[in-house]
């Protein structure tokens, strides 16, 4: 048989195209899983809200808790940090919005903005630069706030980004104050 | 391979019986015996050999660390330290596999840099080339996770600083860096994962070995020359010459190697990765494995946005740009000639290279403030200036020197010029490398 001949559709062709599209279906339905076992497992999904009782924190101190592996800082601010937290002008932010899950997305990060209503000496952060990743240290940089050793970032007392290589202000988790001295995270 | 024709003939009964039925010893004789190579081929030809060594002997201690490594974030720390002090040998086995990967690199990077003085990678071996910087970028891959395995406090936040790589792609970044950790931060499922790829990736570099000798016996060795082989004169046969010159160069370098691993078995590594991993605590200071540094410097010395990209994923893009360059290395090189013993001004530039990337190197260890970060500007400009200024435009106005008109002219009138100190045919005369 000549390649060149036409010829109606026989049933090799007929079995070709119907092999080649199972096995191009099969291949995408297997390779998925391998795929999809990759990500996050139930058992980190699982929304683990942790509960913080912050009656010993006085001002100007701080505790760390872990949250879904990361370090969760709560910083009871001092009046003067607050003050300095608020005079910044949001033109002088290299990022501007307050990455803060409680509001929406493109909340402008203001001061207030970075804390809770009726709460604003208390806040409420994951503790981890947004460069890549390292945890910086608290009351320490350029501002008062955070100072990452890892590649120089300087986030200010409302932990936003102020100096350095890190493109974001530190992320604030969903929580709110079951009561005046609890804080629920997650 | 390359002569296109066999000369092996079985002497014996049982050789005709396997070559009627399966010439592996005919592969053998024809790729490690009769196989020609270029007469003048020297020192720098034998790390060929050196890393076929290196990853073998990876994968032998490798397997049997393994047998006692348990990848569980509560024991795998506590299992290192068993292995250095209740396992039988279990130290050694640590140290060499530890000191190995270290050695590996550094028989890499002279291949490397030994591949681009002398021009390796220009046609006809631009596929030879490619499959080796595949080798490299496994490599990488090997060690890195390798390096997570001990569980220490490096192990952990370097990590997270290279798979915080990945979150600077934007929109799927995060997806991508989840899919990677298994979670969202560096944790058990990492781990777990990471120690399933180290045991498998060795075996991808095996495979990929396999295909980088495959394309080297179809185009055949370079040589100091840069010149083609043209007649029986310019090759001797592989056994015994080049095997007695690689066995030589194995050994002197495994001397080094062992005395590193006797005597100095942690100068290479950190001594923060004797510090079990804390998720809640960074070092002062991170610094990857010294194989990764000069990248690491390129990696931090974008410190400005540029355009819509922003410092990080300008940062990430430059470290990952920093080794694409060898890939494109064969097509950015324009010069007709390949050796830069014949290129004055490309040699010169080669030089500067090599003092630039151990610049890199040494700015990539020390901490990203000050003039530190102005120096590794200047010096990831150079790197990218290398590749895609001086390659491309050397090679269109340099004027290169005479080239001999076979490798037998070029070893003869060196011979000449030595007052022919030598024994004729001595080829393992050793060269400089100018």
């Amino acid at each position: 048989m000549s390649a060149t001949e036409i010829h109606d559709p026989n049933r090799r062709d007929f079995l070709y195209i119907a092999t080649g599209m199972a096995g191009v279906v099969g291949a995408g339905a297997v390779a998925w899983p391998f795929i999809d076992q990759m990500r996050p497992d139930a058992s980190t999904l699982a929304l683990a809200s942790v509960e913080v009782d912050v009656s010993s924190l006085q001002p100007g101190s701080s505790l760390i808790v872990k949250w879904r592996g990361k370090p969760v800082v709560v910083r009871n601010r001092t009046e003067k940090e607050m003050k300095d937290g608020e005079a910044v002008s949001l033109n002088d932010l290299k990022d501007p919005i307050a990455r803060n899950a409680n509001l929406a997305s493109d909340a402008p990060a203001t001061d207030a903005n970075r804390t809770t209503p009726g709460k604003e000496a208390w806040m409420v952060m994951v503790q981890v630069c947004t460069h890549l990743g390292c945890i910086p240290l608290g009351q320490e940089g350029d501002f008062g706030g955070w100072f990452c050793p890892c590649h120089g970032s300087q986030y200010d007392t409302a932990g936003r980004i102020r100096k350095g290589p890190a493109p974001e202000n530190m992320a604030i988790p969903v929580y709110q104050f079951i009561s005046d001295t609890k804080i629920r995270i997650g | 391979m390359s002569e296109g024709h066999s000369t092996y003939t079985p002497k014996t009964g049982i050789e005709r019986w396997f070559d009627a039925r399966m010439p592996l010893p005919r592969l053998i004789y024809d790729s490690f015996v009769a196989y020609p190579v270029p007469r003048n081929l020297n020192y720098m030809w034998t790390f060929g050999g050196i890393l076929s060594i290196m990853l073998t002997a990876q994968i032998l201690t490798g397997i049997v660390l393994a047998m006692h490594y348990t990848s569980d974030t509560n024991l795998a720390f506590d299992s290192v330290e068993k292995i250095m002090r209740d396992v039988n040998s279990g130290w050694l086995l640590r140290y060499l596999h530890s000191n190995g990967a270290s050695f590996f690199f550094v028989a890499v990077y002279i291949h490397i840099f030994r591949g681009l003085f002398y021009g390796s990678y220009k046609a006809p071996r631009e596929l030879l080339w490619i499959l080796g910087c595949i080798i490299y970028l496994l490599m990488m891959a090997t060690g890195f996770m390798g390096y997570v395995l001990p569980w220490g406090q490096m192990s952990f936040w370097g990590a997270t600083v290279i798979t915080g790589f990945f979150s600077a792609i934007p929109l799927v970044g995060n997806w991508i860096q989840e899919l990677l950790l298994g979670g969202f931060a560096v944790d058990n499922p990492t781990l777990n994962r990471f120690f399933a790829l180290h045991y498998l990736l060795p075996f991808m570099i095996a495979g990929v070995v396999v295909l980088h000798i495959w394309a080297l016996h179809v185009v055949g060795q370079s040589n100091p020359t840069g010149i083609e082989v043209k007649s029986k004169t310019d090759t001797v046969a592989f056994t015994p010459y080049a095997t007695i010159k690689d066995a030589f160069g194995m050994i002197v370098f495994l001397f080094i190697f062992a005395y590193f691993v006797f005597y100095l078995p942690n100068y290479l590594g950190h001594p923060d990765n004797y510090t079990v991993a804390n998720p809640l605590k960074t070092p002062a200071h991170i610094v990857p494995e010294w194989y990764f540094l000069p990248f690491y410097a390129i990696l931090r010395a974008i410190t400005f946005n540029i355009g819509p990209i922003n410092s990080k994923l300008g940062g990430v893009l430059c470290m990952f740009g920093a080794i694409a360059m060898l890939f494109l290395v064969p097509w950015l090189d324009t010069s007709k000639v390949r050796s830069a013993v014949y290129r004055p001004w490309y040699k010169l530039f080669f030089w500067l290279f090599v003092a630039d990337a151990i610049l890199l190197g040494w700015l990539g260890s020390q901490p990203a403030e000050g003039s530190y970060v102005f120096m590794a500007q200047m010096a990831t400009l150079f790197y990218f200036a290398f590749f895609l200024v001086v390659m491309p435009v050397l090679g269109l106005i340099e004027t290169p020197r005479r080239l001999p008109n076979s490798i037998t002219e070029a070893v003869l009138e060196k011979k000449n010029k030595g007052a022919g100190g030598h024994p004729a045919g001595a080829v393992s005369a050793p060269e400089t490398k100018g």
